[in-house]
């Protein structure tokens, strides 16, 4: 067996390292949220009133239902990588698959929502919205700011998560190919696959001048065995960012719809 | 290669399910009392209740539960600078 070339195949990953990298770009996530949260606060405490009033525009409904869905696709986001984490590698993908689906439908809603906003003329800087009160224009300067950018970061997210989901149904198995002795020390030989006993379990022709050269291909399954988490770090962080997004809306739904 | 398989296992299916439950039932809870007209103390309910969501997403989802603690203080340290600057800003609105 010395002759294999190749069987030192070394990947380095560090798991923990790209887990904190995430981590720390979510902070800055948390900060640039907390800002506007901030300013929410800020102007609802001056324009308390205005406030309540102009919540009303906002369809608990849609709020809710959207709720719902960002929730429930957090289910799923964190099944597909408990799921690949035990090797069940199409059930994660189907969750993966599930999940993006369910931003989508975010979305698809979030333009149902504010397209009719824009048919009643509110949107910002309209004609219709500066005859409101200052107070109703900040709430709604803030709301189509915070859920804009909220709903940008759900679009972000389905991005990232197609692109992981492609990757690993690209990447259905590790495969690592070893060359094998060359031509001079293999005629006459076979190839064969040994038991626990030493039985064959199989084995291959013997080996004449017609063989150029042998190379043995390990194609690894995705078992239980086989998964290591460092693999699937991509598909682990992706996952921290959807629930992150999921955070903000838990925020955002309370705060702007239902203030009335 | 074995010891380098995952050992996060420990999290199972029947956790996150219940997870999105409590999360749904924090949901209905929040819009029930939204209605209810409450005055100040609904503001109070919905950010509470917000905060535990979060929290419960945060400890579940994000198995933030089963990171080491470092992972734990860079979670706090973050939220700390948030509430520090929440506190700052309210110190001033507030007093002006």
């Amino acid at each position: 067996m010395n002759t294999i070339d190749g069987l030192t195949v070394h990947h380095h990953r560090d798991y923990t390292g790209a887990k904190i990298g995430m981590w720390v770009f979510l902070f800055t996530e948390l900060l640039l949220f907390g800002g506007m949260f901030i300013l929410y606060s800020v102007y609802r405490t001056v324009h308390a009133e205005d406030f309540h009033h102009a919540a009303m525009e906002l369809d608990t409904l849609v709020g809710t239902m959207n709720t719902l869905i960002l929730l429930t696709s957090s289910l799923t986001m964190a099944l597909s990588i408990a799921l690949i984490q035990t090797g069940r590698k199409k059930s994660s993908i189907l969750c993966l698959v599930l999940t993006i689906a369910f931003g989508l439908w975010f979305m698809v809603n979030k333009y149902f929502e504010w397209g009719a906003k824009f048919e009643h003329g509110l949107y910002p800087g309209s004609e219709f919205l500066l005859q409101h009160s200052q107070g109703e224009i900040l709430f709604f300067g803030l709301y189509f700011t915070m859920t804009g950018l909220h709903g940008l970061h759900v679009l972000v997210g389905v991005g990232v998560l197609s692109v992981v989901g492609f990757k690993m149904l690209n990447k259905p198995y590790e495969d690592i190919v070893f060359a094998g002795p060359g031509v001079d020390k293999l005629e006459g030989a076979e190839i064969a696959l040994l038991g626990k006993s030493g039985q064959k379990m199989w084995s291959s022709e013997v080996i004449d001048d017609s063989v150029e050269r042998v190379s043995v291909r390990l194609k690894y399954r995705p078992v239980g065995k086989r998964v290591r988490k460092e693999d699937y770090a991509l598909l682990e962080n992706s996952g921290l960012y959807w629930h992150l997004v999921d955070i903000i809306w838990i925020f955002l739904f309370p705060l702007f719809y239902l203030i009335t | 290669m074995d010891n380098n398989r995952t050992d996060q296992e420990h999290t199972g299916f029947d956790v996150y399910v219940l997870t999105w439950v409590t999360l749904l039932i924090l949901t209905a809870i929040t819009v029930t009392v939204a209605g209810m007209h409450l005055g100040k103390l609904s503001v109070l309910v919905a950010v509470v209740v917000a905060t535990v969501k979060a929290g419960v997403v945060l400890y579940f989802f994000m198995h933030l539960k089963y990171e080491s603690a470092l992972f734990k203080i860079m979670v706090y340290v973050a939220l700390g600078t948030l509430m520090i600057f929440v506190g700052l800003t309210f110190f001033d609105i507030l007093f002006r």
